[in-house]
C-alpha cells in the first residue's frame, strides 16, 4: 500500500523542481512552465488528500486548478508576446527599462 | 496490492524525471514535449488515485492545450535561444567539455559555465533544503503514514457533486477564463490598433 505521506513528498518534490525552474531559468516562458508544474504538483497533493479523506473537495479543487492554470497561460502568453515584440528579447535579465 | 505500489513508484519515478529533464534544457521545444510526458504520467497517477475524470482532463487541457499553446508560442517567436546560446555551446556547457574541447575564447566559455552553474546552484540548494524540511514535517506524525485505500469516483458522482456544492465557483472559473481571454485579445491587438492611430495622426 501507498501512504498518504509517499504522495505528499512525490508532491513536494514536483513543486520545488517547478520553483527552481522558476527562480533558476533566466527565459520567461521557462519561467512560466516552473508555474505550471507548481500548479500541477499542488493538484497531486489535492487528489492525494481527496482519496485519503474520502471526499470529493479535493478533486472539485483540482478542476479550478486546471481552469486556473489555462487562463494563466493564455494571459501570460499573450504578455511574453507583447513584451518580446516591443523589447525584442524573452530573456528575464533584459528588462531593466522602466519606459522605452 | 503489489501492483498498485509498483506502479505508483514507477509512476513517480517518471515523472520526477522527465520534469527534471523538462526544467534543465535549454532548447524550449525539448522541455515541452518532456512536460508532455510528465504530465501523461501525472494524468495516470490521477486514475490511479481514483479521479479518472481529472485524469481524462489532464490529457485534455494539461498536455493537450497548455503544452500546445506554449509549443505555438515558441514556434512563432523562434527569436533566439534561451540565455542566448547556441544549442552547441549550451550542450558543450551541460557536458563540461565546453573549455577542453573549443580553443576559441576559452576564457569566455569558463565564464560563462561559471555564471550557468552558480545560476543553478542557490536555487537548487534552497529547494534541497525545504525538500528535506518538508519530509520531516511530513514523517514526523503519524497521519501521513494513513494507507491509501484504492477508491474511484466515477465520472457521473463527481458532476453531481461538483454541480451541487460547487456551481458557484463553476460560474467565477467561466468568468475568469472569458476575462482572461478578452485579457489575452487585448494584449495581442493592442500593437495594432497603436499603428493604426499613428498613422491616422500623419494624415
Amino acid at each position: 500500500m501507498v501512504s498518504y505521506g509517499e504522495v505528499l513528498i512525490l508532491a513536494g518534490m514536483l513543486f520545488l523542481m517547478g520553483a527552481v525552474c522558476a527562480v533558476a531559468q533566466r527565459n520567461l516562458i521557462m519561467i512560466l512552465i516552473g508555474v505550471e508544474i507548481m500548479l500541477n504538483a499542488a493538484g497531486i497533493a489535492l487528489v492525494g488528500a481527496s482519496l485519503r479523506w474520502n471526499a470529493l473537495d479535493g478533486q472539485a479543487f483540482v478542476l479550478f486548478i486546471m481552469a486556473f492554470a489555462a487562463a494563466e497561460v493564455a494571459v501570460g502568453l499573450a504578455l511574453i508576446v507583447f513584451a518580446q515584440r516591443r523589447t525584442g528579447s524573452v530573456n528575464a535579465d533584459r528588462y531593466s527599462v522602466l519606459k522605452g | 496490492m503489489v501492483v498498485y505500489e509498483t506502479i505508483f513508484y514507477t509512476l513517480s519515478a517518471i515523472i520526477l524525471f522527465s520534469t527534471l529533464m523538462a526544467i534543465t534544457r535549454t532548447n524550449l521545444v525539448h522541455a515541452v514535449v518532456y512536460l508532455v510526458l510528465s504530465f501523461f504520467g501525472t494524468a495516470v497517477l490521477f486514475y490511479l488515485l481514483g479521479a479518472p475524470l481529472l485524469a481524462a482532463l489532464e490529457v485534455i487541457i494539461y498536455a493537450g492545450a497548455i503544452m500546445v499553446l506554449f509549443l505555438f508560442i515558441i514556434m512563432t517567436m523562434r527569436t533566439q535561444q534561451p540565455s542566448g546560446r547556441t544549442d552547441e555551446e549550451s550542450a558543450a556547457i551541460l557536458d563540461g567539455t565546453a573549455v577542453a574541447t573549443t580553443p576559441v575564447q576559452p576564457s569566455a566559455l569558463s565564464a560563462q559555465n561559471r555564471a550557468y552553474r552558480r545560476q543553478w546552484a542557490l536555487p537548487s540548494l534552497l529547494g534541497s533544503v525545504c525538500l528535506v524540511a518538508a519530509g520531516f514535517v511530513i514523517f514526523s506524525t503519524t497521519d501521513t503514514r494513513f494507507q491509501l485505500m484504492p477508491a474511484m469516483a466515477s465520472p457521473v458522482e463527481f458532476g453531481w457533486f461538483l454541480f451541487k456544492n460547487y456551481w458557484f465557483p463553476v460560474e467565477i472559473i467561466s468568468f475568469l477564463l472569458f476575462v482572461a481571454l478578452v485579457g489575452a485579445l487585448y494584449l495581442g491587438k493592442k500593437e495594432g490598433k497603436a499603428h493604426l492611430d499613428h498613422g491616422e495622426g500623419n494624415q
